[in-house]
């Protein structure tokens, strides 16, 4: 297996300094994040939790690279993001970022396995290594017999644990999920959870989740961060419900 | 990302929205059908006119007379070189160097002399040309009636169709159709003319050197008398010629041909001789003019400076094709900025496909940001739908201009047959000109993938993912 537990880097750390990301709108000023400050340890499971508008996605968004702050920093792996070209950004998001989201965000026109071995030929690995790396992956989420399927012709948990294989074809340190259970049932939902719960244990992967379910926080999370009008509000740790999903049918 | 990956992105892409971009692709190809239609035709034409002139033999001579024959052609040349009285005496001895230059297929003379023919016992005067072998793959001769010369020394005649005609007694009013070469030659060909013309014999001053063209200088230095007899010389008319061969010359052209070995043996006394010989210190054969034929006409201007540099006069059509090629580049290029016009509009469906293309795929767009394609992957992804179009429009476009080019030349050609003129192909599709058209529509398309290839490259990850 491509992915081997346990070989998370020492140094998988976030740490955000008085973060803050404006937008103008018209005549009004959106502080969207608004002097963030927090420290993500190697290997953690964070919640960001927060009601719509809180700016749980935004800082997820900065943190993930995929936007810039108005001011402040944001450092992971002591690489401050905004000190970085597009380019290295770029690259940024394809080695050490993995990501999931709440509409699976999977290309329609292409297969599950096209899909998930699409960071791959940004990467530039060759295609013979691809078919196997993508296959491993797909197998890993319980997928191995959708590969030559469509995003349209799978049920919303199986599209989830593609996107998800997809964010792990890399071998990212870092797991970056917003709201992946958002539209999904329940059981599917508790599905997804221990397959991140999974990554998070057996793999060494940072997790860091944006949810507004507070009860699926507390039942994965180790910490939870509370987001209110783009500030923090709070941040304290927690123990999850360390028994796996008597639910789970995903193959290991 | 690597380029296999790309292509096989892009195309997958392109086959996404298969109908709007098989229509901008047609567009791309009529552009390109246009541009090579347009541009096969004249080169066509023009390897037409090439082909056409090359076989008249107008482009690859060089005529070359003495300063001392300051008549006709050439004379812009006078106030240039030696005095004409300084000037070399074009000789034997001359016209053998010439025809050792470099480049130089066959130095001639010109023999050109005007004497009486007779015929059923009528006699007609006229101007007599002699022509060597090489001449038959002239076009004048093409559709001559009979055939060309035996061999260069045959005592056989070629005529020319107004000398057939006045042969026949026949004249033709100003207006009237001109008639038809075939019925002036049927009562012709096989027949017997007598020539009676003036020999010039030069007296052996001592003995064995007595052949015609003296071998050499010192031979021709022994020789210096000669007496003019009166001979007469039987031709067999073996050939009437529709057009003329000789219409460079303007009035001094002849109407009757003779093989020039045939007239070189004859000795016949020419119009330039009294003078020549009243100078000259040598026997040799001296000529008013010696036809140069040069091996390509990219060559006649080296051949002229060459033999000018000799001491004589030269003159050349040379610069006559050079304006007419300067005519075909010039059609060339109106033809290729006609055709170009409609890839130009093509091009606007290039970049309107790829930017509807971006609207469609944003959130796609972000996607692949999301999970780590840079700005250039997404970049050269638009650019390689774009490339994609432009040579699968490019090759369509070929092979649908070549269609078309096809159309036009046949269709003209059954017109051609249908007026009874000669059919002849006026279109070519070199192979540079069909990498060239598909050269062209790739880089059209890619100059149109430019706008929206950035535009897409600089999509906001955050904004794209938020679309639905």
């Amino acid at each position: 297996m491509a992915i081997a537990p346990g070989t998370a880097p020492a140094n998988g750390a976030i740490r955000t300094e008085n973060l803050c990301r404006h937008y103008r709108m018209g005549e009004t000023l959106i502080r969207a994040v608004d002097g963030v400050s927090l420290e993500v340890r190697s290997g953690e499971f964070v919640a960001l939790l927060g009601s719509s508008g809180s700016g749980k996605s935004s800082v997820l968004n900065l943190i993930a690279g995929l936007d810039r702050p108005t001011s402040g920093t944001v450092v992971v792996q002591d690489k401050d993001l905004a000190r970085l070209s597009r380019e290295e950004l770029a690259k940024y998001r394809l080695h050490v970022v993995g990501m999931v989201f709440q509409s699976f965000n999977l290309i329609a026109s292409m297969t599950l396995a096209e899909n998930v071995e699409l960071p791959l030929r940004f990467a530039e690995v060759d295609r013979g290594k691809r078919e196997g790396l993508a296959r491993e992956a797909l197998e890993r989420v319980g997928l191995k017999a959708r590969t030559n399927h469509r995003p349209s012709e799978l049920s919303g948990g199986e599209q989830q644990r593609a996107a998800l294989a997809r964010a792990l074809i890399n071998r990212p340190q870092l797991l970056l999920a917003d709201e992946p259970t958002g539209n999904l049932d329940s059981h599917t939902g508790t599905e997804i959870m221990d397959l991140l719960r999974e990554f998070n244990e057996g793999l060494g992967m940072t997790v860091v989740m944006v949810t507004h379910e507070r009860a699926l926080a507390e039942r994965y999370a180790r910490r939870m961060i509370f987001l209110a009008d783009g500030k923090l509000i709070d941040d304290r740790p927690n123990v999850p419900i360390a028994a796996a999903s008597e639910t789970s049918g995903v193959q290991r | 990302m690597k380029i296999p990956d790309l292509a096989e992105l892009a195309l997958r892409n392109l086959r996404e929205s298969l109908l709007r971009n098989s229509l901008t692709t047609v567009g791309i190809s009529v552009g390109v059908a246009s541009l090579v239609a347009m541009l096969s035709l004249g080169i066509g034409l023009q390897q037409l006119a090439s082909r056409r002139l090359g076989k008249s033999g107008l482009f690859d001579t060089v005529i070359v007379s003495s300063r001392r024959e300051m008549r006709g052609m050439g004379r812009e040349e006078e106030r240039n070189g030696p005095a004409p009285g300084e000037s070399r005496v074009l000789d034997e001895a001359a016209r053998v160097e010439i025809e050792h230059l470099p480049n130089v297929l066959e130095a001639y003379p010109d023999i050109r002399f005007n004497t009486e023919l007779r015929y059923e016992d009528k006699p007609h005067l006229t101007t007599i040309s002699a022509l060597p072998a090489s001449a038959k793959s002239n076009d004048a001769f093409e559709g001559m009636q009979g055939n060309y010369f035996s061999s260069d020394t045959a005592p056989e005649a070629i005529l020319q169709k107004s000398f057939a005609e006045e042969l026949l007694g026949k004249t033709t009013k100003l207006g009237a159709p001109e008639p038809n070469v075939a019925d002036l030659a049927a009562p012709l060909l096989g027949k017997e003319l007598t020539m009676r013309y003036a020999q010039r014999e030069t007296t052996p001053s001592s003995p064995g050197s007595t052949s015609p063209t003296p071998a050499s200088p010192a031979d021709a230095l022994a020789s210096t008398a000669y007496s003019v007899v009166s001979r007469e010389q039987k031709l067999k008319i073996v050939g009437v010629s529709d057009l003329d061969p000789e219409s460079m010359r303007g009035p001094t052209r002849a109407k009757v041909f003779l093989p020039l070995k045939l007239a070189e043996s004859l000795h016949v006394m020419q119009a330039t001789d009294l003078r020549e010989v009243s100078r000259a210190a040598s026997a040799l054969p001296v000529y008013q003019s010696v036809s140069v034929k040069v091996a390509k006409p990219s060559q006649v201007q080296t051949v002229e400076d060459a033999i000018k540099k000799m001491g004589f006069t030269t003159f050349s059509i040379l610069d006559a094709s050079r304006s007419i090629q300067t005519f075909f580049k010039v059609l060339d290029v109106f033809l290729g900025i006609f055709g170009s016009l409609a890839l130009a509009v093509a091009s606007i469906g290039i970049v309107n496909t790829l930017v509807m293309a971006i609207l469609e795929r944003r959130r796609e767009i972000g996607i692949m940001k999301a999970i780590g394609a840079s700005d250039g992957d997404v970049k050269k992804l638009f650019f390689a739908e774009a490339g994609a179009m432009g040579i699968l429009g490019g090759m369509a476009g070929v092979a649908l201009g070549w269609a078309i080019g096809k159309v036009i030349n046949t269709g003209t050609n059954v017109y051609l047959r249908s007026q009874s003129l000669p059919a002849d192909n006026f279109w070519a599709v070199p192979w540079w000109l069909v990498l060239f058209a598909i050269g062209f529509a790739v880089l059209v398309s890619l100059i149109s993938g430019l706008y929206p290839a950035a535009r897409a490259a600089r999509l906001d990850p955050v904004q794209a993912l938020r679309y639905e």
